[in-house]
């Protein structure tokens, strides 16, 4: 059952149901509600990417002209709490994860359709109040909001920040108890948990994170905003509060945050690499299994954003332990895809070209994950741009290239069009290219001693900032491509087949785009996601048959 | 786009069965009831750090308290779970009178325990046991910083806690509004069983509040 040639006539999809504006910000589709995802979170993604450009502009001159003090301190705040709180955390799960989850497994949608909806909602109302607090003024604590200065110090506009954060958290917390909840109970006929796409576990993984973690920075935040309106005093060192305890509840959930972003992403690069290298996920257990393993050992491992902060020798050895642990599931999915990878039958299109990115970067960004672990590499190294580096190789590396290469795969899924695979190629190639050259040099200017946080820097760091400036703008011309030939390829691409890629999951048993109820007949599955066989590339079993 | 009709078989277009649909929203209910744990355990936590490394002051403040009151308040909120445990027994068995005067009871209870809170916090407000909003703190006696940061707390926890009574009891008010028009029986009766679980969780912070705040002087 190869490719199937279906003659492209139009039938009801999801996208023609309906064309009013009401339609569209009523709707309880999923596949819909993934839509306004991508749009709303495409526009912070500039916006914080905006607040970047910036911040590397000052940097391009040793000392602080363009922007300084307060300005420079809001400039890189406001680019951190965008980036990490409106567009990381939501970027997968609340895009392709809400567009595909229901579709990989086979149900007609998210059990709590309404629910699903509310949380786009709360997400926007939070980036209101975001950029409420960004017009009033803006907030200068990075997007850590350390104690006491957040609470005590700043003359900025926290409380609206924090805020903000609370509110966008709450979207996070419902679609994590949407999917769990959907994995658990919606599943087609058939459909076991061991024939569960990967895509599909690491959703889960990821849900359970933003479930168990989500809450302890809501009350985190909220403390830190009564504290600046009432006064409640918790973090303040002056009545015998602590301001360190700040730091323990809030990186409770924010390194566990990491995983949010990144599990996610090594879900597109499991799908995508078993499809294009035509083979068998290697160890499907394994990987399945990993995850949820990064996403119970991530939760052990916040004291290692501590380690100078004042915490017990011994707490920091037991911590510097627990995140060495976390290498263990994460190198057990690099080295499945390159096992998956072996002796496959290779076929270099765009998404696989963003999955390869995404190793290469991610790959950096762990190992020097290693370093950071390790207690006096991250003495030496701490604040520093080596920091900068190996958050923003895991972060943004890893995330966006996972990102767009998922948002690659899935287009012709999505929008029913194909886009330029030549432009795709070409985009891939830029973003990693333009990446390597933005952060590699941050890598050495930190080991070299350079902080992070400042406008101004001694000379010598003035080759490796100008180096990283012009990454950076490499960066964004590679992030404006997908923008602009995408859009391009909703009116003029060619129409896509129901599974251009000839891929096994179950969201290509249906057409492209998808009906409103995504399957015209409930599908019954019979064997696990991934019958490719890499001898003859265009022969695989789709997963799922649809019967009556 | 999928119709939700609650009325006509109550089972949502996305459902196989009405049974598939009740197991998902108990799982929701319960999930969500998790992440409200984390939540007040953040402040669970704190506190406890803060009652470990000041127990002499914590006592001292804790005296303060209005033992009583807050005795009165635990009952007045075990007697509210109870209503709504048999609000959701009426709804099981098609008995909507029942129902409503059980829903009414539970919301009777509710309201009179937030009647006590807010006498407690005008009591302390006029104590200066208030140290919010810039409110002077007047403590003579040991430890006045802290037994500052012990108020600090009591307020924060005891707020959440009763913002989430307000809560229930606006969900409450709706659910009397659909009991009334018929909404339940025992074919259908989730959204009652999913407050009632709601209303049990918000009444169990409490009664860990209470020995935790009130009852701890012993010291």
């Amino acid at each position: 059952m190869a490719a199937i040639a279906t003659p492209h006539t139009r039938t009801s999809n999801y996208l023609n149901a309906d064309y009013s504006w009401r339609s569209w910000l009523l709707t309880l589709d999923h596949k819909r509600i993934g839509i306004l995802y991508i749009v709303s979170i495409t526009f912070f993604f500039f916006l914080g990417g905006l607040f970047a450009t910036l911040v590397r502009l000052e940097l391009l001159t040793p000392p602080a002209d363009l922007f300084a003090g307060t300005t420079y301190n809001k400039l890189f705040s406001m680019h951190g709490i965008i980036m990490v709180f409106f567009f990381l955390v939501p970027s997968i799960p609340a895009t392709l994860g809400n567009f595909l989850l229901p579709l990989m497994i086979g149900a007609r949608d998210l059990a709590f359709p309404r629910l699903n909806l509310a949380s786009w909602y709360v997400l926007m109302l939070g980036g209101v109040f975001m950029i409420l607090a960004m017009i009033g003024g803006g907030v200068d604590t990075g997007w850590t909001f350390y104690t006491p200065f957040s609470t005590t110090f700043s003359n900025t506009n926290v409380f609206y920040a924090a805020l903000a954060i609370f509110i966008a958290g709450f979207s996070s917390i419902f679609t994590g108890i949407n999917f769990i909840v959907t994995v658990h109970k919606m599943r087609a006929p058939g459909m076991t948990w061991f024939r569960l796409p990967l895509f599909v576990w690491s959703m889960y993984a990821t849900s359970l994170i933003m479930v168990l973690g989500t809450p302890v920075l809501a009350i985190t935040l909220v403390l830190v905003a009564l504290e600046r309106i009432l006064g409640i005093g918790i973090f303040d060192p002056s009545i015998g509060g602590d301001a360190v305890l700040f730091q323990h509840l809030f990186w409770f959930y924010s390194h566990p945050a990491v995983y949010i972003m990144v599990l996610p992403g090594m879900a597109v690069v499991s799908e995508v690499i078993a499809a294009f290298a035509r083979r068998p996920i290697f160890g499907y257990k394994f990987v399945a299994f990993s995850s949820l393993a990064i996403a119970i050992i991530g939760f052990l491992v916040w004291g290692h954003h501590m380690f100078v902060s004042s915490q017990s020798m011994y707490a920091s050895l037991v911590f510097s332990l627990l995140s060495y642990l976390v290498a263990i599931p994460s190198a057990i999915k690099v080295f499945n895809w390159t096992a998956t990878l072996y002796k496959g039958s290779i076929r270099w299109q765009t998404p696989m070209l963003y999955a390869m990115g995404f190793l290469g970067l991610f790959v950096i960004g762990g190992l020097t994950g290693l370093f950071l672990a390790a207690l006096p590499v991250d003495v030496h190294v701490h604040d520093t741009y080596f920091v900068v580096a190996h958050f923003h190789y895991i972060m943004v590396g890893g995330t966006i290239m996972a990102y767009l290469g998922g948002i690659h795969y899935w287009w012709p899924k999505i929008s029913g069009r194909m886009y330029s695979e030549w432009l795709g190629k070409l985009s891939a190639v830029v973003i990693f290219l333009g990446f390597n050259l933005t952060f590699f040099p941050q890598f050495i200017a930190g080991y070299m001693g350079m902080p992070r946080r400042y406008a101004a820097y001694v000379p010598e760091f003035q080759v490796l900032n100008v180096l990283s400036t012009a990454g950076a703008s490499i960066l964004a011309v590679g992030y404006l491509m997908p923008l602009v030939y995408l859009l391009w390829s909703l009116r003029y691409g060619p129409l896509a087949p129901p599974n251009p890629w000839e891929a096994t999951g179950l969201e290509w048993e249906t057409s492209s785009p998808p009906p409103p109820h995504n399957f015209a007949k409930t599908p019954v599955v019979t064997r696990g996601p991934y019958a490719y066989t890499p001898e003859d590339v265009h022969t695989f079993v789709p997963q799922g048959e649809l019967r009556g | 786009m999928a119709e939700h009709t609650l009325r006509a078989g109550h089972v949502a277009a996305h459902f196989d069965d009405a049974e598939q649909q009740f197991d998902a929203a108990r799982l929701g209910m319960w999930t969500f009831l998790a992440t409200e744990v984390l939540f007040f355990g953040g402040l669970f936590l704190v506190y406890a750090i803060y009652r470990a490394a000041y127990p002499e002051a914590f006592a001292e403040g804790s005296h303060h308290l209005h033992l009583v009151l807050g005795a009165v308040n635990t009952g007045v909120l075990l007697c509210s779970s109870l209503s709504m445990a048999l609000a959701v027994r009426a709804a099981q068995t098609n008995q909507r009178r029942q129902l409503i005067l059980f829903l009414i009871l539970t919301i009777l209870f509710g309201a009179a325990f937030l009647g006590v809170k807010a006498y407690e916090y005008y009591e302390k407000y006029h104590d200066h046991l208030m140290p919010l909003l810039g409110l002077p703190f007047v403590w003579e006696g040991p430890h006045a910083d802290q037994v500052r940061l012990f108020y600090g707390l009591y307020f924060a926890m005891t707020g959440f806690h009763a913002l989430h009574m307000v809560i229930g009891i606006g969900v409450l008010l709706g659910l009397l509004v659909l009991s009334w028009r018929g909404w339940f029986s025992s074919e259908y009766y989730t959204p009652v069983e999913m407050v009632g679980l709601y209303w049990h969780f918000v009444d169990i912070v409490w009664v860990f509040l209470y020995p935790l705040l009130y009852l701890i002087h012993g010291a």
